[in-house]
């Protein structure tokens, strides 16, 4: 399948309105339960790194800290793992009834390559929504942890800021980003794969649907550690 | 036109196919007859290449399905109208939407000209008027017909019926009916039609043939179908409970 993907890759703008339509899906769907939970990440991360600081480390570096912990690892995996419960369940569905109702077979006998039709656009829009995702929740987590900060801790709002800006690097953002565009590729592709290979009636497409978010979680968990390895040297 | 020879197909070493040999000529409809679950439908599914052979092959115009690439493969299909046997309407989409989708996606026409053959091809299976609707919408009958105007819309060469009449009542039955044939013979359509409602093989088919135990057991013209004395097939063009077959 990803050689076939490849194949039909260089079509994507002839079929921009089918990545438009899903990456406007991919969106919506995921963007409140991302918001939920990048709230909370970053409210927890600020109150657990208060309380391992006090005492021992100026809390003016509390936002450095969560800042770090937010970009590079916490909302990319974490928005990675909603999207993953949320689109890569719904892609493996979906396509799976299509498969089992024989759709996609039409399309074939259509002389429509469904690997161009809906894989592609769904992979393409994985790619290109989860760094877009990842923008809102490192802004959304941050903000949460600023909450916490000023109301729990009573640190001054532009401490904190003060604090996420030193020893900021744009570096670590497009890590987090080129992580995110990853685990959107590996959540679309799983989700395609699990749904193409569906077998039997509603009872394959329940197993194909947590095949896909199991099988993507764990690959987003095992990437992000072999990614992590090869871009941030000890 | 079509020639299938020694096709074989096994699931999980039940043979379902059984080196079948089947020609169908320019412009003929052959009806394809046999007892629910002989594997009619996994034949129709071998002629446009969905499923491979285990052994045997599928010739469309000289050329081998196997033989060919899949950008070679999707032209020829691009020639050929599906109706599948549950429909298999695109659930997301309108109904006109799902009969123009092989002329949106692999034509240049516009959207008017688009909706005007959409708008015939609905007229022509009785179901003006609703191409707005979504395919959750329509019943079972209604869901047929629309997947028949789909089958139909690209203008095919050739085209596999998948129990076109099943589920309608008899009087757009025979409207059904009537439609295949005049495909036939105004648009000089080769088809091959899977029924178990001998009324229409007999008013579609050119020739029938039976499938019984993964071979073809019976191919020959209508009449030779009519007056044949093969108790396997007269007990089926009966449906007769006596006979070589057990009913259940
Ligand atoms: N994808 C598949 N995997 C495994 N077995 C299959 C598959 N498709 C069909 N079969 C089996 O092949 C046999 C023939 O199925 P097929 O759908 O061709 O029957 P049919 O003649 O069309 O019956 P009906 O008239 O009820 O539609 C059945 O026993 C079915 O269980
Ligand atoms: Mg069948």
């Amino acid at each position: 399948m990803v050689w076939r993907l490849l194949g039909v890759l260089p079509q994507f703008l002839s079929s921009i309105r089918l990545v438009v339509y899903q990456m406007l899906t991919m969106g919506v769907r995921s963007l409140p339960l991302i918001i939920l939970t990048s709230v909370f990440t970053g409210a927890v991360s600020a109150w657990q790194a208060a309380y391992q600081f006090q005492n021992f480390v100026p809390m003016r570096y509390l936002g450095t800290a969560v800042g770090k912990a937010v970009v590079i690892e916490l909302a990319p995996v974490l928005t990675a793992l909603v999207v993953a419960g949320r689109v890569g369940a719904s892609i493996a569905a979906e396509l799976g009834t299509m498969r089992v109702t024989e759709q996609i077979d039409a399309l074939e006998v259509m002389g429509i390559d469904p690997v161009r039709y809906l894989v592609m656009p769904r992979v393409v829009s994985g790619a290109v929504m989860l760094p877009v995702l990842v923008l809102f929740s490192d802004f959304i987590a941050i903000m949460g942890a600023l909450v916490v900060a000023v109301v729990m801790v009573h640190l001054p709002a532009t401490t904190f800021l003060n604090g996420v800006k030193l020893f900021f690097h744009m570096s670590d953002m497009y890590a987090g980003l080129f992580k995110a565009a990853i685990f959107g590729i590996i959540i679309s592709l799983i989700g395609c794969y699990q749904g193409f290979q569906t077998r039997g009636g509603a009872e394959g497409v329940g197993r194909s649907t947590t095949g896909a978010v199991v099988i993507a979680s764990v690959l987003i968990l095992i990437s992000d550690y072999l990614i992590a390895t090869a871009l941030f040297r000890v | 036109m079509i020639e299938i020879h020694g096709l074989t197909k096994s699931f999980e070493r039940r043979v379902v196919l059984d080196r079948v040999d089947l020609d169908i000529a320019q412009g003929e409809t052959l009806v394809v007859i046999g007892r629910s679950g002989c594997g009619k439908s996994v034949l129709l599914k071998h002629v446009l290449g969905l499923m491979e052979p285990d052994a045997g092959s599928v010739t469309i115009d000289g050329k081998r399905l196997d033989q060919l690439d899949r950008a070679q493969l999707y032209q020829l299909r691009m020639r050929c109208g599906v109706l599948f046997q549950g429909g298999a309407l695109f659930d997301s989409m309108t109904v006109a939407e799902n009969v123009g989708l092989g002329l949106s996606e692999n034509t240049t026409k516009s959207k008017s000209e688009i909706s005007d053959i959409v708008a015939e091809r609905l007229a022509w299976v009785g179901l003006e008027g609703i191409g707005h609707r979504s395919t959750s919408e329509l019943s079972g009958g209604m869901r047929k017909r629309a997947a028949l105007a789909r089958a139909i819309a690209m203008d095919p060469e050739i085209v596999l019926y998948d129990e076109p009449t099943t589920g309608l009542d008899p009087i757009t039955a025979e409207g059904i009916n009537d439609l295949i044939v005049n495909l036939r013979e105004r648009l000089k359509v080769t088809a091959i039609a899977v029924t178990h409602d001998m009324n229409s093989a007999f008013k579609i088919g050119d020739r029938i043939a039976m499938l019984h135990n993964g071979q073809i057991i019976f191919d020959g013209s209508v009449d030779q179908a009519r007056t044949s004395t093969d108790p396997i097939l007269q007990q089926f063009i009966v449906g007769a409970t006596t006979g070589p077959l057990e009913p259940l």
